[in-house]
């Protein structure tokens, strides 16, 4: 339970990351969020037998975080985190999908195998773009910047909260935990009965929270709606970001550079 | 100056489970004036200032603040009148930024931006804490979380100040850097608490609160030295005012 308590200061760390000054930085969010949106669009439009085809979308992510000084390391331990879970969703494929699609030497590459690899890699590009873009954005920006591209307020104000008290249930539970663990010696206390009701017993916690926080909104003339301080105009770099990041974007969905490398590479061996 | 009066009158009031918190409160607090409200642990305090600021409406007898009685019409008014501290800084500060936090209020309010960015230095500028503007708040110390917590209440510009438990939490250097911020501010004030010294530091009246009912209302020197009424209140002398455990020797009084 410590190290969940830990990863969620991890978490926090975004927010470090997020006040650097590079170009990157000082691109409009609303800008950012929808290149990013636009580059999980395409990449998840690609056939999932067509892994290769999504190679060259790497660029998007590596030179988000290369322009905006955000660490590699962080952002992949992070993609580890949540790995499992798309592994469990990826996994039966190689196993119920056996075509035969392709040989290497006396190798059979079943079709289950490629979408495996397709599914992950495409895991690994919009997550990475994700982080990426919370990383040199701040999670704050990105609300306020989805509520400026007319996200209904109920999804963005929820979000922000989420981002806000996710810390504050984070240690909540970690303090719980290390109270039961103190108490409990060995294998005793430790069972799954005692997690059903400290569970209850956060949910119990969070509502009167949730209620107190409501209160203190109430008493600073909260209507249901969070009203961001104007949000600047674009100039003509945030334009071109888009166009550029879009242009790019449009060509490698229209052509496949990869198979036109492999030929090339081919004639040339 | 009336806006800045706040008066009870026979508050009750019943909590849904029939668990009675408050049996008939009356007292006038005038412009100016800095009180305790303290009281043993489920006195009735913490239910007294909900009331305060609207969250609860009265059951029988009545609240007014300023010129007007507290109702639903008025609320929003008394709202921006009561500026109201809460015990546990994370509650308060619900916005992943300081700034934007302290804005919150001003903004709602329906200010033009330049004020509210005004409004929000000053008022971070006040309570000592311009340059945590843009950090998030749960990377705060608890005694920077309580003066931002302030901060964005002053935002608001209230005429009385309404704070539950402002120093609990806190270690003595930050909770002494607290009493000398408050002790500035010429708001009417109303501070609920069990620091007994902080009260000796702070108010001039305090008003007891005991199973619901005002036990006593009279000026702090008064009461901070009736040990009976105290001892039967659930409350005690402050420390500075006790006998040295060193020296042994009693302090006058």
């Amino acid at each position: 339970m410590g190290s969940i308590g830990s990863s969620f200061f991890d978490i926090g760390h975004l927010d470090v990351l997020s006040s650097k000054q590079t170009p990157v930085h000082r691109v409009d969010p609303r800008v950012k969020v929808f290149t990013t949106l636009l580059f999980i669009i395409v990449v998840v439009s690609f056939d999932k037998y067509d892994p290769a085809r999504l190679m060259p979308f790497v660029v998007y992510p590596v030179a988000i975080m290369a322009i905006g000084r955000i660490p590699f390391a962080y952002i992949l331990k992070k993609l580890l985190i949540a790995s499992p879970f798309v592994l469990f969703v990826a996994v039966f494929n190689p196993l119920l999908d056996r075509n035969p699609v392709m040989e290497l030497g006396a190798f059979h590459i079943s079709g289950g195998f490629i979408s495996f690899t397709s599914i992950m890699v495409k895991y690994v590009l919009t997550v990475s773009a994700g982080l990426a873009l919370i990383a040199c954005t701040g999670f704050d920006a990105i609300c306020s910047a989805l509520a400026g591209m007319g996200v209904p307020a109920v999804f963005t104000i929820q979000l922000l909260f989420v981002y806000r008290y996710i810390f504050v249930l984070g240690e909540e539970a970690a303090r719980m935990a290390r109270a039961r663990a103190l108490r409990s010696f060995g294998d005793k206390g430790m069972g799954i009965g005692v997690y059903g009701s400290m569970l209850g017993q956060l949910l119990f916690r969070t509502m009167d929270r949730a209620q107190r926080i409501h209160l203190a909104m109430m008493c600073r003339g909260f209507d249901g709606e969070i009203r961001y301080i104007a949000t600047p105009r674009m100039r003509w770099s945030d334009w071109m970001f888009l166009a550029g990041w879009g242009g790019l974007f449009a060509l490698l969905r229209l052509y496949d550079f990869p198979a036109w490398l492999g030929r090339g590479l081919g004639r040339l061996i | 100056m009336s806006h800045h009066i706040v008066e009870v009158k026979d508050l009750a009031y019943q909590y849904p489970d029939g668990t009675p918190a408050l049996n008939g409160v009356s007292f006038r607090i005038t412009h100016g004036e800095s009180v305790a409200l303290v009281g043993a642990n489920g006195a009735g305090k913490s239910t007294l200032l909900l009331h305060l600021n609207g969250f609860l409406t009265p059951q029988t007898g009545s609240v007014r603040i300023g010129d007007m009685p507290l109702t639903k019409k008025t609320l929003k008014h008394v709202r921006q009148t009561v500026g109201m501290v809460f015990q546990d800084p994370d509650d308060q500060l619900f916005l992943p930024r300081v700034f934007d936090d302290v804005a919150f209020g001003p903004t709602n309010l329906g200010l033009p931006p330049d004020e509210v960015k005004q409004r929000v230095i000053s008022a971070l500028e006040l309570v000592g804490g311009a340059h945590l503007q843009d950090r998030p708040p749960y990377r705060l110390s608890a005694g920077e979380k309580r003066a931002v917590s302030i901060a964005t209440v002053l935002a608001m510009s209230p005429s009385i100040l309404v704070m539950d438990e402002p120093t609990s939490n806190l270690d003595p250097k930050a909770r002494r850097q607290l009493i000398h911020l408050l002790s500035k501010f010429e708001h009417t004030k109303i501070i609920a608490t069990h620091d007994m010294d902080m009260v000796l530091d702070l108010c001039t009246r305090a008003i007891v609160l005991r199973k619901g009912v005002v036990a006593a209302d009279g000026t702090v020197r008064d009461i901070l030295n009736d040990r009976d009424l105290l001892d039967k209140s659930g409350l005690e002398k402050p420390l500075c005012l006790q006998g040295c455990p060193i020296c042994g020797a009693m302090a006058a009084g």
